[in-house]
């Protein structure tokens, strides 16, 4: 250990040296926790570790996911491992893809005040108020993509002063994208249908039938696709 | 951020990378497969694994940090519980908030049934969510469900389940199409027709993807869609045993509450076991891609009841594991990286090994030539490991395509300094996959009456090794499969008295045994130190 540098943290205000290498959440556990909360996927993806700190001297409160982010001098941090955001219940099969939709459900997105906060929150350095602005417009399909990138973690909606929960919004304009705006799959409708029909029973039956070694022969001679 | 030293070594990758473009690396015979495994996959090695001594596998070998947890008591062993005391009471309980446990409760739901989901952290904290690079189905012209099942059986070594095979070929387009009617994201072109891929081990180009979010993208939808049907979901209360009724039937769990460490009786017609895998045990000291709650939770409890556990000793080492920088360390980089063109590359700059192995195979051949042929790159950390060549995929397929086509890599990487459109990665394989599990039948029963089994838990799909895109499949497959029987089957079942007396058996065929211990499981969550003395 003597040879790492260390830093000086602040979890919850309480100083653990640390070594600089880790990131914020791997630091928790060196000083001692054992997480419960704030703590899923460990790699970026599933927004559990939303972490809020400041450093030591400056003015500015950052956020970031704890998973992703190393250690600083003078490190003082707290998680917001949950979020009151609001979630509207709706049926995906009476909606249709556009602005009213989202007017009715989410009509707090044009409370917007253009604060820019929640772009400036988001770690994965989405731009937040540029996709609430498409809604605003049932621009959806540029919604959804300006979106796709979202781990819900909640940071935007955290700082948001129009009470606005940017991750859901998101999450219904990407389903509505989905499902309403993009073309639909030909040759997949096709194939269910084969199915259905049984067309495909005989030759799965066949291939059953087949001993390991007759099933060796088919496997290494099959023909690849380019 | 690369050091100065790793710098001068990415010059031999770049030396030669010119020369690799568009040239063929031979796959390997099948004797050469077989070969590189014997030797190098961690599978083979003998002092990982030990021979269950109770158990209805008892005589079988499995690794040993999984022994560590099924040789040891229940948490239950010494607390008095009231089973009369009932806080839930329903007719499908799912035991874990990933892919399998939401898709299950969907179709149960659909069934008419009272579903509850208890999860040990939030819903959709699963591998699922972690998943990148796509999931398989033959929905396209040139491809079969009889080519997907050829691939699938020779990619486990023909020791797969042939009914379980079937059905997860057989349900594969619907799945995709039941996503895509929720509203899933897949990439498509213009005219709708699926981009898809190849994964290690396919015959076709068979791999459908949200960009590099599949799993996510999937659980994100599939939450949404849970929320929205308002089926219950208490979150922070991992199951730590099963119940059975006095006719030895499941018949409930018993949960924790992790915040306020009370245990509460969850009563149920149909339970279903969807609580993932085992990447948290670290077997053989190896890191892991998997999600923080993967400690084989599910494995205790189902084998503690009497259900079977099958290939529990075969693991999929992920070929390519994040190395360096050690922020990373362990995390997946996606095989959708090799999809697209990037290749392995040892400390010469040389192709070692074809690029999309099944992954057993790619795996053992990159851990060959670290150890075997010693023509690795040791990190400023001590890790041993090789090249992935990025770059190649852009001068394949353009510029761009990376941001495009892997974005959470890209940002995987950006944020640690590294731009893996210019730069090779350094990568080594990672404790990935449990390729067996508990075993089910084609509705994703076991033996012990009303006990279902979906997602990574279960085990039988993949025979001794799954091919990349399978595994979202099979939880999607297997998820519906077992809803949809658990939550029709639960109209015709009434539950006798609970009890915890297959617990009590356990304990003293442990003492039988001479299984002495004050250890218990399931483990619940890991306890990391980071090597703090």
């Amino acid at each position: 250990m003597s040879n790492k540098e260390m830093v000086d943290i602040y979890i919850l205000g309480k100083k653990y040296t640390v070594p600089a290498s880790l990131t914020i959440m791997d630091s928790m556990e060196y000083a001692g926790y054992q997480l419960k909360r704030g703590c899923g996927c460990r790699a970026g993806f599933c927004g559990a570790c939303a972490t809020i700190y400041r450093i030591k001297g400056e003015k500015e409160l950052k956020v970031s996911l704890a998973c992703q982010t190393k250690v600083e001098d003078g490190m003082y941090l707290t998680q917001i491992p949950f979020f009151p955001g609001d979630k509207k219940i709706y049926d995906i099969n009476k909606l249709e893809a556009n602005a009213d939709t989202m007017a009715q459900l989410y009509p707090e997105i044009y409370s917007c005040i253009g604060c820019n906060s929640c772009t400036k929150g988001c770690p994965q350095d989405l731009n937040v108020m540029q996709y609430i602005a498409y809604a605003q417009r049932g621009e959806l399909e540029k919604c959804a993509e300006e979106s796709f990138n979202c781990v819900m973690c909640g940071i935007c909606a955290s700082r948001c002063p129009a009470g606005i929960t940017h991750y859901q919004v998101g999450i219904l304009a990407r389903r509505l994208n989905g499902k309403y705006i993009a073309p639909p799959t030909e040759h997949l409708h096709k194939r269910v249908a084969e199915i259905q029909e049984g067309k495909h029973d005989a030759s799965l039956k066949e291939l059953m039938s087949k001993n390991t070694d007759e099933l060796k022969e088919l496997y290494n001679s099959r023909d690849i696709e380019k | 951020m690369y050091t100065a030293q790793i710098r001068e070594l990415i010059k031999k990758v770049e030396a030669t990378r010119s020369a690799r473009l568009g040239s063929d690396f031979p796959r390997m015979t099948p004797e050469q497969r077989e070969e590189v495994l014997k030797e190098y996959h961690p599978d083979y090695k003998e002092k990982g694994f030990r021979k269950l001594r109770i158990g209805v596998n008892q005589g079988d070998k499995v690794p040993l940090e999984l022994a560590d947890v099924l040789e040891v008591k229940s948490r239950l062993g010494n607390i008095e519980l009231d089973l009369n005391k009932v806080h839930y009471d329903v007719d499908v309980l799912i035991i874990g908030g990933g892919g399998a446990g939401a898709s299950a409760a969907l179709e149960a739901h659909q069934k008419g049934a009272n579903v509850l989901i208890a999860t040990k952290l939030r819903f959709g904290d699963a591998n699922t969510m972690m998943a990148q690079g796509g999931i398989q189905a033959a929905d396209k012209p040139e491809d079969s469900p009889a080519q997907h099942y050829l691939d699938v059986m020779g990619g486990g070594h023909y020791s797969n389940k042939k009914e379980l095979v079937q059905a997860l070929v057989k349900d594969a387009p619907d799945v995709i199409k039941w996503l895509n009617d929720l509203g899933m994201m897949f990439d498509k072109e213009e005219d709708g027709t699926m981009v898809t891929t190849h994964g290690g081990g396919t015959s076709r180009k068979r791999m459908h993807a949200a960009a590099d979010y599949t799993g996510a993208e999937i659980m994100r939808v599939l939450r949404d869609e849970v929320l929205n049907r308002e089926i219950p979901v208490v979150e922070f209360s991992p199951a730590v045993e099963l119940i059975l009724d006095s006719d030895g039937k499941a018949a409930g769990a018993v949960l924790y509450n992790v915040e306020t460490e009370e245990y509460l009786i969850a009563k149920a017609k149909t339970v279903i076991i969807a609580t993932g895998g085992a990447g948290r045990l670290h077997y053989q000291g190896f890191p892991t891609s998997n999600h923080y709650g993967a400690t084989a939770d599910g494995l205790v409890m189902g084998y503690r009841a009497g259900a079977e556990l099958i290939f529990a000793d075969t693991i999929q080492y992920h070929p390519t594991g994040a190395a360096f920088p050690p922020q990373i360390f362990g995390s997946l980089v996606t095989e959708k990286v090799r999809s697209l063109g990037a290749t392995p590359i040892n400390s010469e700059g040389e192709q070692f090994v074809f690029h999309l192995e099944t992954r057993d195979v790619e795996a053992s051949a990159i851990i060959r030539e670290c150890l075997g042929n010693n023509k690795g790159i040791e990190t400023p950390t001590g890790v041993k490991c090789v090249w992935l060549d990025t770059p190649l995929i852009e001068m394949m397929h353009g510029e761009g395509t990376i941001e495009k086509r892997l974005p959470a890599m890209y940002t995987m990487y950006k944020k640690v300094g590294i731009d893996m459109r210019k730069d090779p990665i350094l990568i080594y394989p990672t404790l990935h996959y449990q390729n067996g599990g508990l075993l089910i039948d084609e509705h994703g029963q076991t033996k012990i009456e009303n006990l279902y089994v979906a997602g990574e838990a279960a085990g039988g799909i993949h025979g001794r090794n799954r091919l990349m895109g399978n595994s979202l499949l099979d939880i999607l497959v297997y998820g519906r499969r077992a809803g949809t029987h658990a939550g029709q089957k639960s109209k015709d079942v009434e539950v006798k008295e609970l009890k915890l007396d297959h617990v009590n058996a356990y304990h003293q065929s442990m003492e039988e045994n001479g299984i002495q211990t004050d250890e218990t499981s399931p483990m619940i969550l890991p306890h990391y130190t980071h090597g703090r003395e």
